[in-house]
């Protein structure tokens, strides 16, 4: 693990030196390939990310040396299972600044942490007549949970607008926030995009009406610190897979408050106190939400990740990628015939871009030929490709192991796709 | 690069520049809508059929190069057969993309839509060459509802 102690703010170096980025890249084994013959470029990390050896090994020695199922056994192995699942609840409440390790869900990632407030929030609270409110650059996981809300219960959803740069526009948030509104949905940093919301404003103006507040933070919390508490949103959700952690597991934050008030996602083991046929009493928080036999090993390994980018440090990530991204902007702008999609004012880690006359499909091949791993498509955000006009995007997205030198690779794959369709 | 140009050949990149047939055809007695949408390609195939006769094609779409350039040679090659002759046509190069068959002998009687050959070695393009050819195939059966090559 890399022991990274560096005063950040006071040196602006064009190239980040201060950033031990080659010490951080011998972590990640995947990193060596090579693809096509060329050294691997991987700048698809807001589709999912690269594992460091740490979570390699802390997986391979839960299933080497105590793996067991969960709350079930008074045997020692149970005992070590148990205890290495409930450490890695904690690592991830201390990670995002929780109150309490009850408010920390493990669910299989993002999209089922929302679906899961859907059910339980549309269910006990949404009827008729209502209104959701979403924006216009969300994830289809955080649009599609709410269509169905609103097909079963004939509430509606509402959708606030986004600028020519991909910003969200407060003014017409303001204006949909109503007497009717019952909850409200947003992305913290955008997939598609790489706008990063004013989501504390987003979450005050709610709250000043008394209407709770659920992030999508799948891409915010790999890439900068999360404080849910200081945030004070009500729900917030994300991937391990996303924070150099496991697929298949990820993590719902929920007030206390909030969680006891919903009915149960899913009915099983390990959610009751006591089942009989006349009654069951569903056990206390957090173990309501999780029915059956958990993602144990997953949860472990993203405690792993954790502790692996706490190491380095979230503010000093979020500051290297920073540079990263301005650096990748600039060269991107020497390229006349390239256009970026999403200019706003607060963005991280996210270039979207397309060629004139060229589509990101053919940009996507010839690149991936060069060994560079992008994105092309439409990222899951329709709505966004149809408010631009444009059929899909090419996507780099970077991740704190990437370097100067693969942004310069990557402008020089840019040119010969170019030159190529000249 | 030589992979990639092997499926960029130059007769790709001008289809994809200066797509043939591309119009919406006013007397189409078939039509289809296609849309593959994993990329977002869509295209639009219009057939004019005399019997069994496919009098005249066109189309109109949004697309990748490999999936214009391939529906712009396709309505080349099924100008003027027959229904039955197109499918054939279709299912030659169909195998052609996915099947380890003998490619020489079937480059031969392929004429230009050889030259798509290349995507052979890139599997995840294959639906981008097939789009046009499963519209025309929805065209002919007059399926007014769009196929998608999911
Ligand atoms: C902004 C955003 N929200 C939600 C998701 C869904 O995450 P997952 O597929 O891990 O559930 C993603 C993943 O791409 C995302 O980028």
């Amino acid at each position: 693990m890399v022991a990274f102690a560096g005063v950040l703010h006071e040196r602006d170096d064009v190239r980040a030196d201060y950033f031990p980025v080659n010490t951080i890249r011998e972590d990640f084994p995947i990193l060596r390939q090579t693809v096509h013959g060329k050294p691997l470029v991987y700048l698809d990390n807001a589709a999912t990310t690269q594992k460091p050896q740490a979570v390699i090994d802390t997986i391979t020695q839960a299933y080497t040396h105590y793996y067991a199922n969960i709350h079930r056994g008074v045997h020692w192995l149970s005992q070590q299972s148990t205890d290495a699942y409930e450490n890695a609840r904690t690592t991830v409440q201390r990670f995002i600044h929780a109150g309490d390790s009850r408010e920390i869900i493990f669910v299989r990632g993002a999209t089922e942490g929302i679906n899961l407030i859907a059910h339980g929030f549309g269910k006990k609270f949404i009827n008729e007549g209502d209104e959701i409110i979403i924006s216009a650059m969300e994830h289809h996981s955080n649009i599609v949970p709410w269509q169905m809300v609103c097909e079963e219960t004939g509430a509606k959803l509402r959708v606030v607008p986004i600028n020519d740069e991909g910003e969200f526009l407060f003014d017409e948030y303001e204006k949909l926030i109503g007497s009717r509104t019952k909850l409200v949905a947003v992305v913290q940093l955008s997939n598609a995009l790489g706008t990063v919301n004013p989501i504390k404003k987003i979450i005050e103006a709610a709250h000043s009406r008394d209407i709770p507040v659920l992030v999508d933070g799948a891409q915010a919390v790999p890439h900068m610190p999360v404080d849910v508490r200081e945030l004070d949103c009500d729900f917030y959700v994300f991937s391990g897979h996303k924070l150099y952690g496991p697929s298949g597991i990820g993590i719902l934050y929920g007030k206390s408050k909030w969680l006891e008030s919903l009915p149960p996602y899913q009915g099983g083991g390990d959610m009751i106190l006591s089942v009989s046929f006349e009654k069951t009493l569903y056990n206390t928080l957090p173990y309501k939400f999780e029915a059956g036999t958990p993602n144990i090993v997953g949860a472990i390994g993203l405690g792993a990740a954790i502790d692996y980018v706490s190491a380095i440090g979230m503010e000093e990530i979020a500051y290297y990628e920073r540079e990263l991204l301005e650096y990748a902007t600039a060269r991107a702008l020497e390229i006349p015939q390239l256009r970026i999609i999403g200019t706003a004012k607060e963005k991280s880690g996210v270039l979207s871009f397309i060629l004139e006359d060229i589509h990101p499909h053919d940009i996507g091949t010839i690149l991936d030929q060069e060994g560079i791993a992008i994105r092309t498509g439409h990222h899951c955000a329709q709505p966004v490709m149809d408010r631009f006009d444009i059929p899909a995007t090419a996507r780099a997205s970077f991740a704190f192991y990437n370097t100067h030198d693969e942004i310069d690779v990557l402008m020089d794959g840019i040119r010969k796709v170019i030159d190529l369709f000249k | 690069m030589s992979e990639v140009r092997e499926l960029y050949q130059e007769i790709i990149l001008d289809h994809n520049k200066k797509p043939r047939n591309y119009q919406v055809l006013d007397d189409a007695n078939h039509k289809a809508d296609g849309h593959n949408p994993l990329c977002g390609d869509r295209v639009t195939i219009y057939v004019r059929l005399n019997g069994e006769k496919i009098e005249n094609i066109a189309f109109q779409g949004k697309g990748c190069a490999i999936s214009t350039a391939s529906a712009s040679l396709m309505t080349e090659a099924v100008k003027g057969k027959t229904v039955e002759e197109a499918r054939q046509a279709f299912e030659r190069f169909h195998d052609l993309l996915t099947k380890d068959t003998d490619l020489l002998s079937q480059l031969s009687e392929m004429g230009k839509l050889a030259a798509l050959a290349g995507v052979r070695d890139f599997p995840m393009r294959v639906k981008c060459a097939t789009l046009a050819w499963h519209t025309l195939n929805a065209a002919l059966d007059n399926e007014e509802i769009p196929v998608s090559t999911e």
